[in-house]
C-alpha cells in the first residue's frame, strides 16, 4: 500500500528522527509513504477567519496531489495535521472558500475535498491495525510506563478532526500497549503545552508545560511521547517542574519494530 | 342547491391585524351557493355562536363556512352550534385562516389574498359535503398504566378508587421506579422511602389493581375504549404463588458480580434478586444472563436452599392479552450517558458521580450503607464541588437543548443535608443560573446558602482532572472574574434527564406521537396537557418533560381524571368520517387490507349487480367501528374503489381547484 | 478605511462566523482557558464585548497576544460559540493595520535556540504578523 506524505517543514529539519523512524517503520510495517512533490509548509497554525484564502492554498495544493496520485493523504506533525484536515473540510463544506481556492489555483479540475487525510496513527490503528502491529513487534518495551502527549491540535475541534474522544482519547495508549509497554493515562494529556506561545511567553508556555508534567508524573509517567515537534521543544524545554523524557512516537515505534541498531 | 353561509372571524387582532376581513367576506359573499357572510370579533364566543344559529335558521342555511382558527381548537365547537340550529354537524367546513394565514404572514395584502382562496376552498368543499351520522363504539371499563413509578402508581391508585379495574405494567422487577431510588426529596426533606412504600403497598393491596411487573407491552390493537394489547410477563424463574419472599436464595447465590442496577452499577448484586428490601412484589427474579445455572447447567443452589419450593428454571415468558378502554404512559425517565462530558472525568474517576448516584450513597440501604465516603478509597469527603447543567441547556449534540428543571433543587437539597450531616465538609456548587419556581423553593436554595454555608460560585466548570488522590477542579468565578482552581475530594454531575429510552417503542406501538427529545407529545401544550393528540392515550409524569414529583403526582391524577371521564361514558361516539367501498369498483386486490393500521378492512364474496350482471365478486368491506379515518386505504386503492366519507376524492379535488382557480 | 465600533463588530462577526447572541453566558470557555489568567479581557467577555459593540477595548487587548488557539473554549462550549474564533478576528483586525504586527524578523535572531523548531517560528508569524 502506498500512501501520499506529506512531511512538513520541521520534519525536515529538527525533527528528522519523526520522519526517519516514520518511513523505516511504515516499510517494515508493509505500507509505504511517498513524499508529494514540490510541497509548501503549511503555515502551522489553520487560518480560521472566513476571509483568509491565500494562507490555506499550501493545504490545498498537497490535498491536490494526493487526489491526482488517487491516493490518501497521510502526516505526522499535529499541526500539519490540523491545518490540513480543517482545511480539506473547509473544501468539502465551505463553498464560498472552496469556490475562490479554486479560482486562484486555477487546477486542471477544481478541488472540492474528495482526498482523504489520515493522521500516521490512524493508518497505524484503522488500516494496519493494532493486533497487527502487537504482532511485528519484535522488541516488546515492556515495564516502561509511558504517557501519551495528545495536546490540542490533533484532537479538536473534534467535529472536524474525528481523530478520536476529545477529552477521553485513546488511539496512543493503545499504540503504547501494542508495542508492549504500560499505558498511562493522565488527565492533562489533551491540555495545551503552549504551542506557538513559547516563542515570547515564556513564562505562559511555561507554566502549561508544568501542569502537563506534573500530571503526567502524578499518574507514574516515565516518559512521554507524542506527535509534535513543538510540543515535544515546548515539553523539554519550558517550566520548571520535575521532568520525564519526550519522545516521538516514531521512535518508539522504530524501537519496538527492532529498527534501531544500537 | 345548497345554501351556504360563511363567518369569518377577527380572533381579537389575532386574525384581523393580519387579514382584512371585511375583504375576506366581501369576497365569500360572490361565491356561488353563498346566501349568508359576515364577520365577528370572536366567533367562537357564545355571542358569535349565537350569530351562526339565528343566520342558519333566518336564511334556512343547509351548511357553513367558519374561517377562524385551527379545526383543532373549534371544529367542534361550531359543529355543535350547528346541530343546535338544526342542521347535520358534519355540513360545517372550517377555513383556517389563523394558524395557516394571520400568524404565519405579515403583509396584509397577503394574507388577505390567501385567506380569500382558504375561504373559497372550504366553500368549495361544503357544497359537496353530505349529512353523516356518527354510530357508538363500546367502551371496556379497565384502563392500563406503563410504567409503575410514581407516576404510574398514583394514576393507578386514583383510577382505581374511582372505581375502576387497573393494570400495571413495569418493566424491571418491582414497582416503585426512580423515587425508590431517593434518599430524601426537596423542599420538605420528607425521606423518600417514607412517602412512597405506603403507595406501593396500597396499589399492591387495591383489589381494583393487577400489577404485572417484570413484564413488558409487546402489541397494540385497537383504538380508544378497546385497545387490545398483548402483555410479555418475562420468565421470573421464581413461582410467585410459592415464594415467601425469604431471601435466602439471594444470600446463597454463588454468582454476585452483576453491577446492582437499583444502586447505579456502585456495588454488585446477585444473580437471583430483588431490586431493593421493599420491592413489591417481594419475589425475586433470575437473571438469567448471570446466572451460573442458565449459563453453565451447573449449580441450582437456590432450588436447593428454598425451603418454598419456589424456583422454576423451566419457567416460560407468557403472553396476556387483555382489553383496555384507555392507556396512560408513565414511563418516566433515565440520567444520560455521560462518556461525551470525560473533561470532568466521569469515565476516568470514582470519585466523580452523578446527582443519583449520591442518592444511592446517601441512603442507608444503599452500598455505602449511608456514609457519605469517596467510591475510589471509601474515605470521607473533606470537600465536594457540585457542577450544575451538565448535558442540560446544551445546542450541540453532546447534551439536550432543554433546562432538566430538577437539578437546581435537589443539588441544594444535597448540599444543604451534607452540611447538615458533616459540618466539616466544605461544599461548592458551581451553576450557570439557580433555577427555583415552585412553592418554597427559593426560600429552600436560600437556606442551603444563608442557614447551611453552601459556596454557590457563578461559571461552569472547565475541567476535572484527578491530582495526587484528589480531583482539581478549574472554573471561574464569573462575578469575581476570577479563576478558580480548587482541590477537592469528590465532584457531583448535575446529568440531564431524558425520557426512558424504552419510550420510542412504546409511542410507535400506540401511534402516540413524540418530540426530537422523545418526550410524548401532549394534545395542547396548556389546555390538555395529559392528553395524547392520539384519543385514549394518556401521559403521566416525566415521559411528557421534566418535572418534579409534587408536579408528577399532580398530572398523574389529572390523568386519572381524563380516563376516568373515558371510562364512565356507556358507549362512545364513533368518527362518521370513515373509508367506504364502493363495491362495483372494487377489484378485489387486497391492497386497502394491507395498509389499514387498524384492521378494519376485510374481504366477503359477495354478489353485485354490475350494470345488469349479476356475479359473485370478491370484494372490500369497512367495518366502521374499526375504521378510525386515517385515509390511507383511499391512496392504496388501485381502481378508486376506497372512499372517505367528508374527505371523498371529489371534495379534495373541489378544493384543490377552488385554490387554483 | 475608517469604521465606527459597531461596524467593526458587524465585521468582527463576520470573519469570525461568530453568532454572539447564541452565548449564555456560563463561563465554560474562560473556565476551560488555558490561558485565561494572563488576559486581561476573557474569553466570554469578547463574546460579550462583540455582541455589545465596544470594540475598542479588545483592539487594546494584550489576551489577543495569549490566546493559544488550543480550541478548549470551541470544544466545550455548550452552545457552539466558538470564542477563539472571535479572538483570532481581533487578532487578524489588529495585525492587518499598518504597524500592527506583533513580531518583527528582527526579533528573531534572539530568541532563537538550537533545538527551536521551525514550526515554532512559522506559526508564531502567522498568529503575530501580516
Amino acid at each position: 500500500m502506498v500512501y501520499s506524505y506529506y512531511p512538513g517543514c520541521t520534519l525536515k529539519n529538527k525533527a528528522q528522527d519523526l520522519d526517519r523512524y516514520a518511513r523505516m517503520s511504515a516499510e517494515a510495517l508493509g505500507f509505504t509513504l511517498e513524499e508529494i512533490e514540490e510541497w509548501q509548509c503549511c503555515g502551522a497554525v489553520y487560518p480560521q477567519a472566513s476571509d483568509e484564502i491565500a494562507t490555506k492554498l499550501s493545504a490545498v495544493r498537497a490535498l491536490n496531489d494526493a487526489k491526482e496520485k488517487g491516493r490518501d493523504l497521510v502526516t505526522l506533525c499535529s499541526a500539519c495535521h490540523h491545518v490540513i484536515k480543517r482545511v480539506n473540510d473547509d473544501m468539502q463544506n465551505v463553498e464560498d472558500i472552496r469556490t475562490r481556492a479554486n479560482n486562484y489555483l486555477k487546477l486542471d479540475a477544481p478541488y472540492e475535498g474528495e482526498t482523504k487525510v489520515l493522521h500516521f496513527l490512524e493508518v497505524l490503528r484503522d488500516r494496519v491495525g493494532f493486533d497487527t502491529l502487537k504482532e511485528k513487534v519484535v522488541n516488546p518495551l515492556t515495564g516502561r510506563k509511558i504517557g501519551a502527549y495528545y495536546g490540542c491540535l490533533l484532537l479538536r475541534p473534534s467535529g472536524v478532526m474525528a481523530f478520536d474522544d476529545p477529552e477521553n482519547p485513546t488511539i496512543i495508549e493503545d499504540f503504547i500497549r501494542a508495542l508492549g509497554a504500560e499505558a498511562v493515562v493522565y488527565p492533562y494529556r489533551n491540555e495545551c503545552c503552549g504551542g506557538y506561545i513559547s516563542l515570547k511567553e515564556k513564562a505562559l508556555a511555561g507554566n502549561l508545560v508544568d501542569h502537563v508534567m506534573e500530571s503526567a508524573v502524578d499518574k507514574g509517567a516515565e516518559e512521554l511521547i507524542t506527535a509534535c515537534p513543538l510540543c515535544l521543544y515546548n515539553l523539554k524545554n519550558s517550566g520548571s517542574s520535575k521532568k520525564v523524557p519526550v519522545h516521538y512516537i516514531t521512535e518508539l515505534l522504530a524501537e519496538a519494530l527492532g529498527l534501531i541498531k544500537e | 342547491m345548497q345554501r351556504i353561509g360563511v363567518f369569518v372571524c377577527h380572533c381579537g387582532t389575532n386574525i384581523a391585524a393580519t387579514v382584512d376581513v371585511a375583504r375576506v367576506v366581501e369576497a365569500a359573499a360572490k361565491e356561488p351557493g353563498v346566501v349568508h357572510a359576515e364577520d365577528y370579533q370572536y366567533m367562537c364566543s357564545e355571542a358569535g355562536q349565537l350569530k351562526i344559529r339565528e343566520a342558519i335558521k333566518e336564511k334556512n342555511l343547509t351548511g357553513i363556512v367558519v374561517c377562524s382558527c385551527s379545526p383543532r381548537m373549534h371544529e367542534n365547537t361550531f359543529r355543535q352550534a350547528a346541530e343546535r340550529a338544526g342542521i347535520n354537524p358534519y355540513m360545517v367546513e372550517i377555513a383556517n385562516i389563523r394558524e395557516h394565514c394571520s400568524w404565519i404572514h405579515k403583509d396584509i395584502e397577503e394574507a388577505t389574498e390567501k385567506a380569500v382562496i382558504l375561504a373559497r376552498a372550504a366553500i368549495a368543499k361544503v357544497t359537496l359535503n353530505a349529512p353523516l351520522q356518527s354510530g357508538t363504539s363500546r367502551v371496556v371499563k379497565r384502563a392500563l398504566v406503563i410504567g409503575g413509578g410514581i407516576a404510574g402508581i398514583q394514576t393507578a391508585l386514583d383510577i382505581a378508587d374511582a372505581g375502576y379495574e387497573v393494570d400495571i405494567v413495569e418493566k424491571t422487577p418491582s414497582i416503585g421506579g426512580r423515587m425508590s431510588q431517593l434518599d430524601k426529596t426537596f423542599p420538605t426533606l420528607d425521606c423518600s422511602a417514607c412517602i412512597l412504600t405506603p403507595k406501593m403497598v396500597e396499589a399492591a393491596a387495591h383489589d381494583k389493581i393487577t400489577i404485572y411487573t417484570y413484564s413488558e407491552v409487546e402489541k397494540v390493537s385497537g383504538f380508544v375504549g378497546d385497545f387490545q394489547v398483548d402483555i410479555r410477563k418475562k420468565a421470573r424463574s421464581v413461582d410467585m404463588s410459592k415464594c415467601t419472599g425469604c431471601g435466602v436464595c439471594q444470600e446463597k447465590c454463588p454468582s454476585k458480580k452483576t453491577p446492582n442496577e437499583f444502586n447505579r452499577g456502585l456495588n454488585t448484586r446477585s444473580a437471583i434478586y430483588t431490586p431493593f428490601a421493599q420491592a413489591i412484589p417481594n419475589v425475586p427474579v433470575i437473571d438469567r444472563e448471570n446466572c451460573i445455572k442458565f449459563k453453565t447447567g451447573k449449580c441450582g443452589v437456590c432450588s436447593k436452599v428454598c425451603q418454598a419450593g419456589a424456583i422454576d428454571y423451566e419457567q416460560k415468558d407468557e403472553i396476556v392479552t387483555q382489553n383496555y378502554g384507555a392507556i396512560v404512559v408513565a414511563t418516566g425517565f433515565d440520567t444520560i450517558k455521560l462518556d461525551k462530558f470525560d473533561e470532568y472525568s466521569y469515565s476516568t474517576s470514582p470519585d466523580v458521580i452523578t446527582s443519583l448516584e449520591l442518592e444511592r450513597i446517601m441512603n442507608a440501604a444503599g452500598p455505602t450503607k449511608g456514609h457519605l465516603e469517596r467510591m475510589s478509597d471509601h474515605k470521607p469527603p473533606k470537600s465536594m464541588v457540585f457542577i450544575q447543567c451538565v448535558g442540560s441547556r446544551c445546542a450541540d449534540k453532546r447534551g439536550k437543548s432543554y433546562c432538566s428543571k430538577i437539578c437546581c433543587m435537589y443539588t441544594a437539597k444535597h448540599a444543604m443535608l451534607i452540611r447538615d450531616k458533616y459540618p466539616d465538609v466544605e461544599v461548592t456548587v458551581f451553576y450557570i443560573d439557580v433555577r427555583t419556581p415552585g412553592k418554597n423553593f427559593d426560600e429552600f436554595y436560600r437556606r442551603a446558602v444563608e442557614e447551611y454555608g453552601v459556596n454557590y460560585i457563578k461559571g461552569q466548570v472547565g475541567k476535572v482532572a484527578e491530582k495526587g488522590g484528589k480531583l482539581l477542579v478549574q472554573g471561574v468565578d464569573l462575578i469575581d472574574n476570577k479563576r478558580i482552581l480548587m482541590e477537592t475530594d469528590m465532584v457531583v454531575l448535575a446529568t440531564a434527564i431524558e425520557p426512558n429510552p424504552d419510550v420510542r417503542k412504546i409511542a410507535t406501538m400506540l401511534t402516540a406521537s413524540i418530540d426530537t427529545n422523545n418526550f410524548l407529545t401532549e394534545s395542547h401544550a396548556k389546555l390538555r396537557p395529559v392528553e395524547s393528540p392520539t384519543a385514549g392515550i394518556f401521559l403521566s409524569g416525566v415521559c411528557q418533560g421534566p418535572k418534579d414529583i409534587p408536579e408528577t403526582v399532580a398530572q398523574a391524577g389529572a390523568a386519572a381524571v381524563k380516563v376516568v371521564g373515558l371510562l364512565a361514558k356507556d358507549h362512545l361516539v364513533t368518527n362518521p368520517c370513515t373509508a367506504k367501498s364502493d363495491e362495483l369498483l372494487c377489484n378485489g386486490c387486497s391492497s386497502c387490507e394491507k395498509v389499514c393500521p387498524y384492521g378494519a378492512i376485510s374481504y366477503e364474496e359477495k354478489e353485485v349487480n354490475d350494470h345488469g350482471i349479476r356475479e359473485t365478486r370478491r370484494v372490500a368491506v369497512v367495518n366502521s367501528a374499526l375504521c378510525q379515518g386515517c385515509g390511507a386505504c383511499t391512496v392504496a386503492c388501485p381502481s378508486g374503489a376506497m372512499d372517505l366519507q367528508g374527505f371523498s376524492n371529489r371534495q379534495i379535488l373541489a378544493e384543490v381547484d377552488a385554490i387554483c382557480r | 478605511m475608517h469604521r465606527t465600533e459597531q461596524e467593526q463588530a458587524e465585521l468582527l462577526k463576520e470573519i469570525s462566523g461568530v453568532d454572539t447572541k447564541k452565548c449564555m453566558k456560563c463561563g465554560k470557555c474562560s473556565a476551560s482557558c488555558p490561558a485565561y489568567e494572563e488576559m486581561d479581557i476573557r474569553p466570554h467577555q469578547f463574546v460579550s464585548y462583540v455582541q455589545n459593540g465596544d470594540v475598542k477595548a479588545l483592539l487594546k487587548s494584550k489576551s489577543i497576544w495569549k490566546c493559544l488557539s488550543c480550541f478548549a473554549c470551541v470544544e466545550r462550549c455548550p452552545r457552539d460559540v466558538k470564542p477563539a474564533k472571535l479572538i483570532e478576528a481581533v487578532r487578524l483586525m489588529v495585525i492587518r493595520e499598518r504597524g500592527g504586527n506583533y513580531l518583527t524578523p528582527d526579533e528573531v535572531p534572539e530568541l532563537l535556540d538550537e533545538e527551536l523548531p521551525q514550526q515554532l517560528l512559522a506559526s508564531a508569524f502567522r498568529k503575530y504578523s501580516k
